[in-house]
């Protein structure tokens, strides 16, 4: 009875979808406000139906991926199904549809305002932001006078709108892409300061006596002992500086580009009122910070198996 | 004094490489005035730290430019940024309420109803992904169409920033009190929403303060960010496009350093209410 019910929901909002899907070329031009209600209904409920069945054919594997997945799913039909049904204007809010036609028909130039933002400013300034934290990081864990100066500046920065520093830069490094390096690198110096600060304290005293007992120096200490233990933390701090990066790099472009880039296109097609591609460079960004963060994700699973959220 | 004195130190050393930094970041404005005076060094300094539009103005500079434009002038005028920084603070104030309301209203749905956990919580995070920021000028134009109140689109950037640290912060808070705690409730019979007024909300007000310290400062630069449009004519963002335009330097530099004020006082008001609540609440200083 308990499987009954669920199946018997997938299969009518199957068969529903399936008819909007083949009545018309365009299942969804004309539709007025019942027919969308139902056919956000249906998806809704094929959706959570779905789920259902899924987690009894396969439980675990189904709660993490294809609920959240069926979910977004729901709220892309909702959308497109109200955007819709409501005549909303596409200088207002483009339907998933429209934005997706418009991301193909535009690939080179996502390609090369992807080229600008992403491989030239974010990438560079944010190994150069990340590799300098950590070092000057290091060298405040060697003279602790130097700690004990720039902590509190580190917190106080942390809640600096930094974001306004980016007409200086500009001002500074000129239009092109080494104002908004400059910015990215501005902009993650001081999360990775006080994250590895933190890590390298994050050993404990039994560990370092031990490793006193053992006659090493402050560098095998720190390689063998407290570098490890800072892992967690060191990669907390790429993982937010690979967020903060992609906004540093994109506002710097608000300020004055040459004429490519993720930020420059934002800015002059919400003036030419284009906003299905300001959705398809959403989209872009999204899909980009997503994957920068799932790779590190993904290397802090394998440096930091040992740490406790990981094992089973 | 212990702990005063590192900080002095590197306050004191950031100031002499500020001046420092002037003179070589300015020469190519200066080097011309400097020759024809002269030359020698004390011209060089002259020059070099007064500079009328300068590529880096010298801390004295931007300090008169402060003084001059938040004490010399009237607080309500278009010039004093007193104005500016009560236009940004109060679109900041408003979507930091709405954005810790909605993070605060999020965290007890997903710690009360399982299947909002499952299908929620991946999307709030996903929703992070997103360089709102970077969009946020776009958004302000698109909201700006359909009639809403100026106040209320920059806000509505402001509390989008601010609700997903509330809402991390909060189902861990109100996750916080032990398995012990929650049967001592159970055996008294307590409802779900008496076992939340009387023990999950106040275990996890350490967890919503530190939360919204986060908040807060991300909620200000929303709001300066927000102001960036064109349409903005009032507040810190707005002054800072105005600067970067005009290549008035001097404004950039005094409507970062009341920004900045602006965040420190903010950060510290939360602070301090902090204090305040969990002394009323019996914790030990």
């Amino acid at each position: 009875m308990t499987r009954a019910l669920p199946t018997l929901i997938a299969a009518l909002a199957a068969a529903l979808l399936l008819t909007f899907a083949f009545s018309r070329a365009n299942p969804f031009t004309g539709m007025d406000w019942f027919i969308s209600l139902l056919f956000v209904m249906a998806t809704w409920a094929a959706a959570w139906a779905l789920s259902w069945v899924a987690d009894i054919l396969m439980p675990g594997a189904s709660s993490r991926f294809l609920v959240p997945a069926l979910f977004g799913l729901g709220l892309l039909a909702s959308w497109e199904a109200y955007v819709q049904a409501s005549a909303i204007p596409v200088v207002l809010l483009p339907a998933p549809s429209q934005i997706i036609a418009k991301f193909a028909s535009s690939v080179p130039t996502l390609a090369a305002d992807f080229v600008q933002t992403f491989v030239r400013a974010v990438i560079p300034g944010w190994l150069i932001g990340c590799g300098s934290g950590f070092l000057v990081a290091l060298l405040c864990d060697k003279f602790d006078f130097l700690r004990r100066g720039l902590l509190p500046f580190g917190n106080l920065v942390a809640a600096l709108p930094i974001v306004g520093v980016a007409p200086i830069l500009v001002m500074w490094f000129g239009f092109d892409w080494p104002s908004k390096a400059a910015m990215v690198v501005v902009m993650t110096f001081f999360p990775m300061l006080v994250n590895t600060l933190a890590g390298l304290n994050a050993s404990g005293h039994m560990e370092r006596d031990l490793m006193k007992s053992y006659a090493s120096g402050w560098l095998t200490t720190l390689f063998k002992l407290r570098l490890p233990a800072a892992m967690p933390f060191i990669f907390n701090a790429l993982k937010i500086n690979s967020t903060l990066a992609m906004i540093g790099a994109i506002v710097a472009e608000f300020f004055g580009t040459p004429i490519v880039g993720m930020g420059f296109r934002m800015s002059t097609e919400v003036g030419r009122q284009g906003l299905d591609m300001v959705w398809a460079e959403i989209a872009v960004a999204a899909i980009t910070g997503s994957i920068f963060y799932g790779c590190l994700a993904f290397m802090e699973r394998k440096v930091t198996f040992w740490h406790p959220s990981y094992r089973r | 004094m212990t702990r005063a004195l590192p900080v002095l130190t590197i306050t004191l050393a950031l100031i002499i490489v500020w001046y420092a930094a002037c003179i070589p970041m300015n020469a190519v404005l200066t080097t011309p005035k400097i020759a024809a005076a002269g030359g020698g060094f004390a011209n060089t300094l002259a020059f070099s730290w007064n500079e009328v539009r300068p590529v880096l103005p010298s801390p004295h500079q931007v300090f008169r430019e402060i003084w001059n434009t938040t004490a010399m002038v009237e607080p309500w005028a278009i010039k004093s940024l007193i104005y500016h920084l009560w236009v940004t603070l109060s679109s900041t104030l408003v979507g930091f309420v709405l954005g810790g309301l909605l993070g605060v209203i999020l965290a007890i749905g997903i710690v009360h109803v399982g299947s909002l956990e499952k299908s929620l919580m991946p999307w709030v995070i996903a929703s992070q992904t997103i360089p709102i920021l970077a969009i946020a000028p776009m958004l302000i134009v698109v909201l700006g169409k359909t009639g809403l109140p100026d106040l209320i689109t920059k806000a509505s950037i402001s509390a989008y920033l601010c609700f997903f640290p509330v809402t991390i912060g909060m189902v861990k808070g109100l996750r916080s009190p032990d398995v012990m705690q929650q049967d001592l409730m159970r055996t008294y019979n307590a409802s779900a929403s008496q076992t939340l007024w009387k023990l999950r909300l106040p275990a996890s007000v350490p967890f919503l303060f530190a939360s919204l310290k986060v908040s807060v400062a991300i909620a200000l630069t929303g709001a300066i960010v927000a102001e960036l449009p064109t349409g903005a004519v009032a507040g810190i963002g707005a002054r800072l496009l105005n600067g970067s335009y005009y290549g008035n330097t001097l404004q950039i530099w005094a409507a970062l350093f009341v920004a900045a004020f602006g965040a420190a006082a903010l950060v510290w008001a939360l602070g301090a209410a902090e204090a305040l609540s969990l002394r009323r609440m019996g914790a030990k200083p």
